[in-house]
């Protein structure tokens, strides 16, 4: 049966598609390949997260190797949601993508983005439903390689260096996974995440763990750019094509936060975690994030690299959730994991639709856009308002549990930083507002014209999401609470 | 209303949000034809004070019509539920629209301002973030409504354009957005955590929780994150906006957004802390003296200043301190005074602002020094503007006496005697800076050529007529309100809770 196989289809689907892309390397249609793997991808992580709903975890061995010999894949609830959020994000961008490409990349190279986005895709999916750590550190380099490549495929030469710098920290950070696991493994003789679960406590008090930890949180941490690893993330997004830095804000450092999820709550354990000194760290960096990410995205002239810091300052607010160890922190955390992915690939995108049309993304290049491109310039108006947590949209939501778990915890100045940096993003946001929306003269620019329709319904989709789920939030809090009451281990 | 739509005073809460906002889509729509935009304007006005006077039918017959729009979170709506102090903001600001388009019309075209369709849409915009508030159920919807209605007005201040006037706007949005965000929202969240619950509730739904130092911390951030109450030292924005025409003064920073600020003050006060819990835990001792040093300071700064619309506004800071004021001596009458001074300095002050656009429209003088004997010029205007001193100092026949009488009322009750010296001291200062430009406007001599500068006009008539018909309004409305105070009064008691 097919249906029984469908773990693993959710890797080799976009697999399989990505080297039809360099076979056939005709742009329509390496877009309708991609886009039928992406779709068929989405399809089945709905089917996942439905059937995880229903039954609980899935576990699936590869080639019928049992486990610790074989590979063994295990979807939870939160690997289902990660699946989702990832495919789901890919494939609106995947929408979006045509004209933007057309733009922005040659055409004798469009053929190739296809390809690396599938791959791209394949590691980011495999890394959320694998369950092996080893199979997670290749799918880790799959989706890291490709990323490389993908943003070094922007048109400023400074794609390059950017590019380069990433894959020198991207490469760090992977090593540094890959020895911890290798200590790890000479600990236990396991790779398996379950197994490795079960084995750790035994040695927990061991130097070598004790390193390996160490290891993986800077490790993981420079993946995710948690200040102070964060030094790739502006250049490679502000360089990036539009539609590469939408996806990798969208999803790539959020499947990374989902690894640390991963090695802390099911491979240490929750009461290990909260027996060593993991939490205070990392609460301290996520406040760094938050608030310094915030003040510097303020001064930024090129509105990608606003978002890009701004980027930094989210991620801070996701791993400040997760560092609370409390279900209201952690739900927070989750759920900021999903809206953050909304908002981001909201704004970038609507970013890519006016560099389609201006040929730039410096603020002071948009003066009158408000007036010139009003659809495009109202969704980065609702993905910035989602981004400061207004009320009735997504970010709201998260701050909410945010600060709630904040002041549950007894802990009030944290909630007050989490608002100033709301504040911070108030003004970044505000910046382009003013700009867009009140300079300009009235008959300027007046050859702009508003985006194309293939690019205002990804947009406005996303954007819509900004504002349905910042409104039902039944589903989205019902999993994240769910994932986080399962990963501090409560019942699922 | 027959079949299947029938209506009721729900529907009709909704409506009154709706119908500026309909309004806004008309004005746009219509925005090639300034006759057919400005009657939009009026019949939105119109057909909105209409739908709030049935809303107040029910609520006068003791109905409390309530509705849930939208349920984000259990318990953490956006819902309106109608009760007596926001009744009487809603009937204020509605009522005060209609002469404000009226006076709108008549300034916007003397004065032949620029992008006239932004202004009216986004007044409407304004108007209904203003209903929105009145009518909010529970801190979550006061606090959308209240930051729709800082960025519905902020095109509406720096209309002009101009370096100025986006500065102004700056301080205006970085103001009260700062205090919103930073204190309001924590506060709200913090209420949340403490309590379970955000509604409004007679009695307060912080009563049954410990006293210090929770309540102490959450007044404060109240009170200073709902900036809009302009209390020293997070008044700047109010004399920063006055940058923006005239009409905006007058309606918004009269009479909408600062009373918005009071109205949450006076809310949050009675429906959150509760007046018998606030007052058994001694937390809210501080308030009355920040407030009276609001009072006084912005009184001398009032005495001092030159340019009439700076006058204004520095008045307009010390008196929104009388509510808060009245609000925070805790005692039931002092409430009903604070309610009351909602309604009668919006009358009195909607007065003076329209006074002094119709002294610039007609002469385009700005300060006060130039306006010797221009009462014998504009009769109109400056009578009406007399008239609203009167209020503002709290002389009968005036609506101002009304509330101040019940503020000292409270203040005796209470044995207050340092917010009895406040009001006294304070009447003598608002004495002071007001009666001298009505003396100046009908006895003193014409000023010079070089007090006059080289813009303002010597030789000059009353405004245009839609202008000085609107001021007369807002001031015969100033006397009405002294002698038919029953309708007003009746909500006041109702919100301490006393039936009529």
């Amino acid at each position: 049966m097919i249906f029984s196989h469908i773990p693993v289809l959710q890797v080799i689907v976009p697999l399989v598609a990505a080297p039809l892309c360099v076979i056939f390397p005709f742009r329509k249609f390496c877009w309708t390949v991609a886009l039928a793997a992406t779709l068929t991808s989405l399809w089945i992580a709905l089917t996942l997260l439905i059937t995880v709903y229903a039954h609980g975890p899935i576990t699936y061995e590869l080639g019928g190797w049992a486990a610790p010999w074989g590979i063994g894949y295990r979807i939870d609830i939160l690997s289902a949601y990660m699946t989702v959020l990832v495919s789901l994000i890919s494939s609106v961008i995947l929408v979006f993508s045509p004209r933007s490409i057309g733009a922005e990349i040659s055409n004798a190279r469009a053929h190739l983005f296809y390809t690396l986005y599938l791959l791209n895709l394949t590691g980011l999916l495999g890394i959320a439903v694998t369950g092996d750590a080893f199979n997670l550190f290749v799918f880790l380099e799959i989706s890291s390689l490709s990323s490389y490549a993908l943003i070094a495929m922007g048109q400023d030469r400074r794609a390059l260096t950017a590019a380069f710098q990433y894959l020198i920290m991207g490469t760090i950070g992977a090593t540094f996974y890959i020895i911890a696991v290798g200590l790890m493994y000479a600990m236990t003789g396991t790779l398996n995440i379950a197994d490795l679960a079960q084995r750790l406590p035994e040695v927990m008090e061991t130097r070598t763990i004790l390193v390996a930890l160490a290891f993986l949180i800077v490790g993981i941490g420079l993946k995710i750019a948690l200040f102070p690893f964060h030094g790739w993330l502006p250049n490679a997004y502000t360089y990036a094509p539009s539609v590469v830095s939408a996806f990798l804000a969208a999803t790539a450092t959020k499947v990374a936060v989902y690894i640390l999820l991963r090695i802390l709550f099911s491979v240490f354990g929750p009461d290990a975690v909260a027996a060593m000194p993991i939490a205070q760290p990392l609460m301290i960096l996520a406040l760094f994030a938050m608030t310094i990410g915030s003040a510097v995205a303020i001064f930024q002239d090129d509105a990608k690299r606003l978002l890009a810091y701004s980027s930094i300052a989210q991620i801070g607010y996701i791993i400040l959730g997760i560092s609370f160890l409390s279900v209201t922190g952690l739900t927070g955390g989750i759920l900021h994991l999903f809206n953050h992915a909304l908002m981001k690939s909201a704004l970038f995108l609507s970013l890519g639709a006016v560099f389609y049309r201006i040929g730039s993304v410096q603020i002071s290049d948009m003066a009158g856009l408000g007036r010139r491109m009003p659809w495009t310039m109202a969704a980065f108006v609702v993905g910035g308002m989602s981004l400061v947590g207004t009320p009735l949209t997504v970010g709201f939501i998260s701050k909410w549990y945010l600060i709630r778990a904040a002041l549950e915890s007894g802990w009030w100045p944290i909630a007050v930083l989490v608002l100033a940096s709301s504040l911070l993003a108030m003004i970044y946001i505000w910046r382009v507002v003013e700009i867009a929306y009140f300079r300009g003269h009235p008959e300027a620019g007046a050859d702009i014209k508003e985006a194309p329709l293939s690019m205002l319904v990804p947009i406005w989709f996303l954007t819509g999401a900004n504002i349905y789920f910042g409104i039902n939030t039944g589903d989205t809090i019902t999993a994240a609470r769910a994932a986080a009451t399962m990963l501090l281990g409560g019942p699922q | 209303m027959t079949g299947v739509f029938s209506w009721t005073p729900e529907i009709a809460v909704l409506f009154a949000v709706v119908i500026p906002l309909i309004g806004t889509a008309g004005i746009f729509a219509a925005r090639s034809r300034p006759n057919l935009r400005e009657t939009v304007t009026m019949i939105t006005a119109a057909a909105l004070f209409a739908c709030v006077l049935y809303v107040a039918k029910s609520v006068f017959a003791g109905a409390r019509p309530d509705v849930t729009l939208i349920q984000p979170l259990p318990g953490l709506a956006l819902r309106f539920t109608v009760e007596p102090l926001g009744m009487l903001f809603a009937l204020v600001a509605s009522g005060l629209w209609i002469v404000n388009s009226i006076y709108s019309i008549g300034y916007m075209r003397g004065n032949s301002e620029r992008n006239q369709t932004r202004f009216y849409a986004f007044f409407a915009l304004a108007l209904a973030s203003t209903i929105g508030l009145a009518f909010s159920g529970n801190l979550l919807t006061m606090f959308v409504f209240y930051e729709l209605l800082t960025l519905s007005t902020y095109p509406l201040v720096t209309h002009a354009g101009t370096e100025a006037a986006v500065k102004a706007g700056r301080t205006y949005l970085g103001i009260l957005i700062s205090t919103s965000i930073g204190f309001f929202m924590l506060a709200i969240i913090w209420t949340w955590v403490a309590t379970g619950r955000m509604d409004f509730a007679e009695g307060g739904i912080l009563a049954g929780t410990p006293a210090a130092p929770l309540t102490a911390v959450l007044l404060f951030l109240y009170m200073y994150g709902i900036g809009k109450a302009a209390l020293m030292p997070m008044h700047r924005w109010l004399p920063a906006a006055m940058v923006a025409p005239t009409p905006v003064s007058a309606l918004l920073h009269a009479v909408a957004v600062v009373k918005a600020g009071v109205f949450s003050v006076v809310k949050v006060i009675v429906y959150i802390f509760g007046i018998e819990h606030l007052s058994a835990s001694g937390a809210g001792e501080w308030l009355v003296y920040v407030a009276g040093f609001t009072i006084l300071v912005a009184s001398i700064i009032a005495l001092r200043a030159d340019n009439l619309k700076r006058r204004l506004a520095y008045s307009t800071v010390s008196q929104l301190s009388y509510v808060v004021l009245a609000a925070a001596i805790l005692a039931p009458l002092s409430v009903v005074g604070a309610v009351l001074h909602i309604a009668a300095h919006a009358l009195g002050k909607i007065t003076l602002f329209f006074a002094a656009g119709s002294i610039y429209t007609a002469s385009k003088k700005i300060n006060v020094s130039q306006l010797g004997g221009i009462g014998r010029r504009m009769p109109w205007t400056m009578a009406a503007f007399g008239i609203a001193s009167l209020s503002m100092i709290g002389l009968p026949p005036t609506a101002g006496f009304i509330s101040k009488w019940y503020i000292v009322l409270g203040a005796v009750d209470a044995q207050h005697y340092l917010a009895l010296a406040v009001i006294f001291l304070s009447t003598l200062l608002n004495a002071g800076y007001f009666l001298p430009i009505v003396y100046r406007a009908f006895f003193a001599a014409p000023p010079d050529a070089a007090t006059l500068g080289e813009t303002a006009k010597a030789d000059h008539g009353e405004a245009p007529w839609p202008v000085v018909l609107a001021l007369t309004l807002t001031a015969a409305g100033t006397i009405l309100l002294f002698i038919f105070p029953g309708p007003a009064l009746t909500l006041a008691q109702l919100v301490i809770g006393n039936a009529p």
